[in-house]
């Protein structure tokens, strides 16, 4: 799934410095110093630093990071909830920082759509109201636009809750609310701020799911959000991974598991299941010749768990990987497993900065 | 000879103080010479140097007395330029309280009393609210005092009025800079915490005693302080996430104020408007000491004239109606909350 189509939103060069004086701070983080220098040395905080992402049409591009390391920050820039303190963001081949007030207004009431961590719902509105807030702003009456804001409400599996008030319903259906209030918008653009982080486990998943049957139905620009590396590999057709404000890998989630370029990242990628997440297209061998003796055929998108459950554990076996039928490639199991751990000595403390790049 | 002489001696300044050394310049220097004494007095007794004590030593400094008299003449002399502006400004304050005084009395009790019972179940919901004000309202016409009881309430109802139609935009206007809070902040303190007779001093000289505005102002100036407070703060606690919503999809500043913040801030703000309510109802006992009728008049009388049983029972029925304005506000106030769940 590589991305060859055109981006909807293009990142260029976005800087964000936080405090008095950004512009004299924004020379000294172009001349190289660090965030925490930076915080020492001038009171100031680097937010973003040289930012530039290219967000697929009709993909979900997944920003990851730790605490702190500028996430909601970059979310904000694509809505202009924050000003960048330099950069561009093109939308549609339109640069928003030169959009004027009402231009922006209308962006957001058309273009594009949040959801929130907290939900944030309007307390005083029913559910049905704020799955409508979209429209109301724009003026439709509550008549005019219930039709649809019912439809959403339904879809994500609110049937029949439109009178509620948000704080009658759990934190799970709040936030189907949310992203019932994203779809009545009609946006192509939907921004996800952390949107399922505090949910409990269970529910979480009905969320990813939810967002993935919604996505390959409508097929919306998603920006999602996370430090879950688990939720960015389940939803991610994108990844872009953030550290101190700075992109430090971004690609295909696949390429960056099985190629991590930096021990902050093999750290993230050290803790999860391997074998559920990477896929037989990731690792096989490519070849479309004779593949030889084999012990079946696997499909190029089953992950590697099902291969191993398919040759209980026998690691002589080779398997033939196709594409709708038609031969790709071919699997060996030794490669499978070897593909299992981890590559570049991340089992020392991938933390320590002497390490960097020494897998590379 | 006076404490300060040295002062003005030492800095060669006796020339300009205009009189000779050691004149005669007080009563206490006088009686000094005629008992014979010099007036040496010791380091435990030396006073301040204030005015009127370096003026006994140089005639040129003046005495404190002539710093409030100026004050007086210098308030006296903008006085009638302040009036021009002022006065037609509030005149629409005495009309409306002269109207208010008249309806409340002309109409009479079998349909005042109803009336109000009505209010109390519009704005509360509750049998009980409603019976407790018409046994208050019956107690205080069964001992003779329900025209007063009227003209009270019709200057709180008046007063209010007026401070949330003011208060709440200026609270309003400082939640949405912290300039104007910066401003306003010691405006405010200054207003709920200068002694409330203290108002009346300036208010008495700007207007005649027999103006209904005179204590429609003070009672204004007093009384709406918490309501401007608890609509600023009200609009500054609206949860973040909730406004950053509200900006993400769009809505303009107007519709984020009355769709969004003024409705989520409904609840400070009608606490707000129960204060301003309680205060006024103070400051109208008060304000009977420039003419304000009501039951302020009973008090004065019970004090002025030492009928004990006339003060205490006034007194009772300000407790009284101050309870039957607290609850029904707060009922309303409860209203908002249920239905505003959250
Ligand atoms: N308004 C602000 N003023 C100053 N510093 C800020 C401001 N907003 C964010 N920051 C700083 O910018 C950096 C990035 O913050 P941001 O909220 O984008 O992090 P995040 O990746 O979303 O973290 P989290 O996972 O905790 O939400 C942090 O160091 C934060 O302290
Ligand atoms: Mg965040």
């Amino acid at each position: 799934m590589s991305i060859d189509n055109n981006p909807k939103i293009s990142v260029r060069n976005l800087y964000k410095i936080f405090g008095d004086n950004p512009q004299a701070a924004l020379e000294r983080v172009k001349e190289g110093i660090s965030k925490a220098d930076l915080l020492t040395e001038t009171n100031h905080v680097l937010g973003l630093n040289d930012i530039n992402v290219d967000m697929p049409t009709g993909k979900t591009t997944v920003i990851m990071g730790l605490s702190g390391s500028g996430k909601s920050t970059l979310i904000r820039h694509l809505n202009r909830l924050i000003e960048p303190t330099a950069g561009e963001v093109w939308i549609d081949d339109e640069n928003i920082l030169e959009y004027n007030e009402k231009q922006l207004r209308s962006l957001r009431q058309h273009r594009m759509s949040m959801v929130f961590q907290k939900f944030a719902l309007l307390p005083h509105r029913t559910v049905l109201e704020n799955a409508g807030l979209a429209p109301s702003i724009s003026g439709e009456s509550r008549k005019q636009y219930k039709d649809e804001a019912t439809k959403w409400l339904d879809r994500v599996g609110l049937e029949g809750q439109g009178n509620q008030y948000p704080v009658q319903l759990s934190g799970g259906m709040q936030q189907r609310v949310g992203i019932a209030r994203a779809l009545t918008s009609n946006s192509d653009i939907m921004l996800m701020d952390e949107a399922f982080s505090a949910l409990d486990p269970l529910i979480r998943t009905d969320m990813q799911n939810l967002l993935i049957d919604l996505q390959n139905e409508l097929q919306k620009t998603v920006i999602f959000i996370t430090h879950d590396l688990d939720e960015a590999l389940k939803l991610a057709d994108h990844l872009v991974m953030l550290k101190d404000g700075c992109v430090v890998q971004q690609g295909e989630p696949q390429e960056i598991l099985l190629r991590p370029n930096d021990p902050y990242i093999e750290d993230f990628v050290a803790d999860i299941n391997r074998a559920r997440v990477l896929r037989v297209r990731s690792v096989m061998e490519k070849t479309v010749g004779a593949p030889g003796n084999v012990a079946g055929d696997v499909d190029h998108e089953d992950t590697l768990e099902t291969v191993i459950a398919l040759s209980e554990g026998d690691t002589t076996k080779r398997y033939r990987v196709t594409r709708d039928g038609v031969q790709v490639g071919v699997l060996d199991m030794r490669t499978l497993v070897r593909a299992l751990v981890p590559q570049g000595g991340s089992s020392e403390d991938p933390r320590l900065p002497e390490l960097a790049g020494s897998d590379a | 000879m006076a404490t300060y002489d040295f002062l003005f001696d030492s800095l060669g300044l006796r020339g300009w103080c205009g009189d000779d050394q050691g004149g005669l310049s007080s009563m206490a220097d006088l009686l000094g010479e005629t008992s014979g004494q010099d007036a040496d007095i010791s380091a435990w007794d030396t006073p301040f140097p204030s005015l009127d004590a370096l003026h006994d030593a140089c005639s040129a400094i003046p005495q404190s007395r002539a710093l409030t008299l100026g004050l007086e003449r210098g308030f006296l002399d903008i006085k009638d330029s302040l009036k021009v502006v002022v006065d037609p400004l509030t005149q629409p304050l005495s009309w409306a309280l002269n109207d208010a005084l008249w309806v409340m009395q002309a109409v009479p009790w079998w349909i005042m009393i109803p009336v109000l019972m009505l209010i109390a179940w519009v704005v509360g919901r509750s049998i009980k609210l409603v019976g407790l004000v018409a046994a208050v309202f019956c107690l205080l016409a069964f001992v003779d005092y329900y025209d007063y009881t009227m003209q009270t309430l019709a200057i709180i109802f008046v007063c209010a009025f007026i401070c949330v139609l003011f208060g709440v935009p200026i609270g309003i206007a400082m939640s949405r800079s912290d300039r104007v809070q910066r401003t306003m902040i010691p405006i405010l303190d200054m207003l709920q915490t200068l002694p409330p007779f203290v108002y009346l001093i300036p208010l008495i000289f700007l207007f005649s005693v027999t103006e209904p505005k005179l204590y429609g102002i003070a009672i204004i100036l007093y009384a709406i302080v918490p309501v401007v407070r608890l609509t600023d703060l009200g609009i500054r606690l609206v949860d973040k996430d909730v406004i950053e919503a509200a900006d993400a999809y769009g809505m303009t500043k107007r519709q984020k104020l009355f769709g969004v913040q003024i409705p989520l801030a409904l609840p400070n703000i009608m606490a707000g408007v129960n204060q301003t309510i309680m205060m006024s109802l103070a400051m109208v006992v008060i304000a009977s000491l420039v003419s304000a009728p009501g039951l302020g008049v009973l008090v004065l009388r019970g004090i002025r004239n030492l009928e004990l049983g006339v003060g205490l029972l006034s007194g009772l029925g300000i407790v009284l109606l101050a309870v039957i304005l607290d609850r029904v506000t707060k009922a309303a106030l409860e209203r908002i909350n249920s239905q505003q769940p959250g």
